[in-house]
């Protein structure tokens, strides 16, 4: 296990810092091949979400440069990334990655969009042929920890989601949502979850625009909606009182000027921008004007924070299922990679056997086919009985640090040529374990 | 005897002066609703207090004393619209601790003035002082909802998680409790001073513009004019609206501590 992983999470660097690590969905499989072909690294995927941006890589020796990685492709120095970034290896990999996608790294514990987004990630790395064997590994035992957190705790119902916060502080704001109008800009699903949590709670009408024009039209369609050309977005956007906010777009759309005209053009009724962009979509000087209020995805954190404390048993459920998991992963790991010695072992016997059955064959003369079963299992008998002992020891030694002699000990014992095991057998040997 | 029911009014009163200082730390329904019934108590003795006042036979309604009594009392009746309308107790944060100052200096020391001058007028000096102080209490009202208003904004802003759970309503809610205010009070206000101002020119034959009095009472005029006019015509709302308000709040408590010095009200030295 040579797992690796660094990145910036909502906990560990603020939103400045996050949305200069932003690395859209194009490129993300560039950044993967460019990875997987760093020094030092095997496999590697990345995950960016609005909250985390994480390098996860399988590496040739456990120690590679992956903060220099960062540093290179993101053309950032250590001194404005390194406070920021956290790094673990091998089985705190492990962990993270089964607690990520549990979604209890998450900035709302228990919503269920990062499990996707870690599938799109994985799913891009692996077109690219970026994860291979030990990701692949990983990745899939994480999806599989996912849904048990999922089923077997309560944690992810009630999700207190980005959503339903934007709702309860638009309440705030505007005491009833009835009749209010909603603006989304920028497609995003997201956009739509907090739109559609809006329109339940009463919002009257919506507007969409996207830079993609048949997008917005889509979008506005399944909400009854208007869909807007984005040129004309800041001659109706004061229209809206609750503006919600996701585009890609490098640097912010609104500004303060626009603030100005909004409010001048609504005689100063209160607008709430709801910004769930990284980068931020909304300049933080919007929000120094009268009546503008916009939350932006950190300080929707803020606001759902109180609410965290709610689940906490289930969380704390969902820690002791990922603990449990983790264990067990380390330990199928481990025996994977005494893997090819079992191989190795059985074959070496099974030829043994072959060659002794056929030496004597001569000897026995005609066998019928009862007997011919007999003999084969006979001789199989003894066969797994002698590799019995030899492989159990092994499978245990794999979860020690004596794992590298006691292989040593079978394979001179035996005089064995490792070979690899195919995922099949690998499977098969690990299954039985 | 009238003095008695208000001390009682003032009992309950405390009940809520002491709800509007806890309410700025932590927020409790049981609370809220306990100071609720024993302002509507206050309320009741209060009123009968103002009755017993009117019946006694002295006109002693535009005493200084009798007047802060009043005053509290309308100030407490618009709360009560205002609840009545949007279910929040908010207002009382601001509102409670007026009253209770207003009713307190009423209850202490109450000494009528009697306004010999103005008895063939008396139903000119009753319509006047009533449009007045229901000006002042819209006046309070509204001020109280424009600082309400700037807290909420700030805890908006500054987006505290408390700013959930707040004991504070929605902005808007503040912001139509404010405007309403206003605008109801606007017209009582104008009309008060109209009243006073004829109530004087038909007592001492002319109209003295030099009074505090007088130039206090215009300027705060003025400014609550300013107030509607720049919310229904540029929808001025947060912290411009709450200096205005602020700013036509203390000139109505200079105009009305000005009364000490006017020879305008000073109608028992004249």
């Amino acid at each position: 296990m040579r797992y690796q992983l660094i990145g910036v999470n909502h906990k560990s660097a603020p939103l400045e810092v996050r949305e200069r690590l932003a690395i859209p969905e194009s490129r993300l499989p560039d950044i993967c091949r460019d990875l997987a072909a760093y020094a030092g690294i095997e496999e590697g995927m990345v995950i960016s979400t609005c909250n985390r941006v994480e390098i996860v890589t399988q590496t040739v020796n456990g120690s590679a440069d992956l903060r220099g990685f960062l540093h290179q492709y993101f053309h950032l120095t250590a001194e404005e990334l390194d406070a920021h970034l956290y790094e673990f290896r091998e089985k705190d990999v492990v962990r993270h990655i089964f607690r990520v996608a549990s979604s209890l790294d998450s900035m709302v514990v228990g919503e269920a969009q990062i499990l996707g987004q870690v599938k799109e990630a994985y799913a891009t790395a692996r077109a690219v042929g970026a994860v291979r064997g030990q990701l692949d590994q990983l990745f899939s035992r994480a999806f599989a920890v996912a849904k048990r957190v999922r089923t077997e705790t309560a944690v992810g119902s009630s999700s207190v989601s980005i959503a339903s916060v934007a709702v309860e502080l638009a309440k705030k704001i505007f005491g009833s949502l009835e009749g209010k109008t909603v603006f989304i800009v920028g497609a995003g699903k997201m956009s739509e979850l907090a739109a559609r949590h809006l329109m339940a709670h009463g919002c009257a009408s919506i507007f969409v625009s996207n830079r993609t024009y048949d997008r917005a039209a889509g979008l506005a369609q399944r909400f009854n909606g208007q869909a807007i050309k984005f040129d004309d977005l800041y001659n109706t956007c004061d229209r809206a009182d609750i503006v919600i906010t996701s585009t890609g777009s490098p640097h912010a759309i609104f500004k303060r000027e626009h603030g100005e005209q909004f409010l001048a053009r609504r005689k100063n009724k209160p607008m709430f921008f709801i910004d769930i962009a990284v980068p931020r979509d909304v300049s933080p000087e919007m929000a120094k004007l009268d009546g503008i209020f916009t939350y932006d995805i950190d300080d929707l954190q803020q606001a759902v924070s109180s609410h965290v404390a709610d689940r906490r048993h289930e969380a704390d459920l969902a820690e002791a299922i990922i603990l449990s998991e983790v264990e067990s992963f380390e330990g199928r790991l481990h025996t994977l990679d005494v893997v090819p010695t079992i191989v190795s072992l059985q074959d070496h016997l099974e030829t043994i056997r072959q060659a002794e059955i056929d030496r004597v064959r001569g000897r026995l003369g005609h066998l019928t086919a009862e007997q011919e079963i007999a003999v084969e299992a006979l001789t199989r008998g003894i066969i797994n009985k002698v590799m019995h002992t030899p492989i159990t020891t092994l499978k245990t030694a794999a979860k020690e640090s004596e794992a590298t002699t006691v292989v040593d000990v079978v394979r001179r014992l035996f005089n064995l040529r490792e070979k690899d095991a195919t995922p099949e057998k690998k499977k098969e040997v690990g299954t039985r374990q | 005897m009238s003095l008695l029911w208000l001390r009682f009014a003032l009992g309950c009163y405390f009940i809520s002066l002491i709800y509007a200082f806890v309410a700025l730390t932590r927020t409790s329904d049981l609370f809220s609703r306990v100071a609720l019934h024993a302002a509507s108590l206050g309320m009741v003795f209060h009123f009968v207090s103002l009755v017993e006042l009117f019946v006694s036979g002295q006109i002693v309604w535009a005493s200084l004393h009798s007047g802060e009594s009043l005053l509290a009392f309308l100030s407490m009746t618009f709360f009560m619209i205002a609840y009545a309308i949007y279910k929040t107790t908010s207002p009382g944060v601001v509102v409670f601790p007026v009253v209770f100052f207003l009713t307190f200096v009423a209850a202490v020391d109450q000494q009528p003035i009697l306004l010999t001058q103005f008895i063939p007028h008396k139903g000119l000096l009753v319509a006047h002082i009533i449009l007045i102080f229901t000006g002042y209490a819209a006046l309070v009202l509204s001020f109280g909802a424009s600082l309400l208003y700037l807290l909420q904004e700030r805890r908006l802003k500054t987006k505290k998680a408390s700013s959930l759970t707040s004991f504070l309503p929605a902005l808007e809610v503040i912001d139509q409790i404010g405007y309403r205010s206003l605008l109801l009070g606007f017209p009582f206000m104008t009309l008060g001073l109209l009243t006073g101002t004829i109530l004087a020119a038909t007592t001492y034959g002319h109209v003295d513009f030099l009074d505090p009095v007088f130039l206090l009472s215009l300027l705060m005029w003025a400014v609550y004019m300013l107030m509607v006019f720049t919310r229904w015509n540029s929808g001025w709302r947060g912290r411009r609206a709450a200096v205005l308000a602020t700013f036509a709040f203390f000139a109505a408590i200079v105009a009305w501590a000005a009364n000490y010095f006017s020879t305008i009200h000073r109608f028992a030295a004249s």
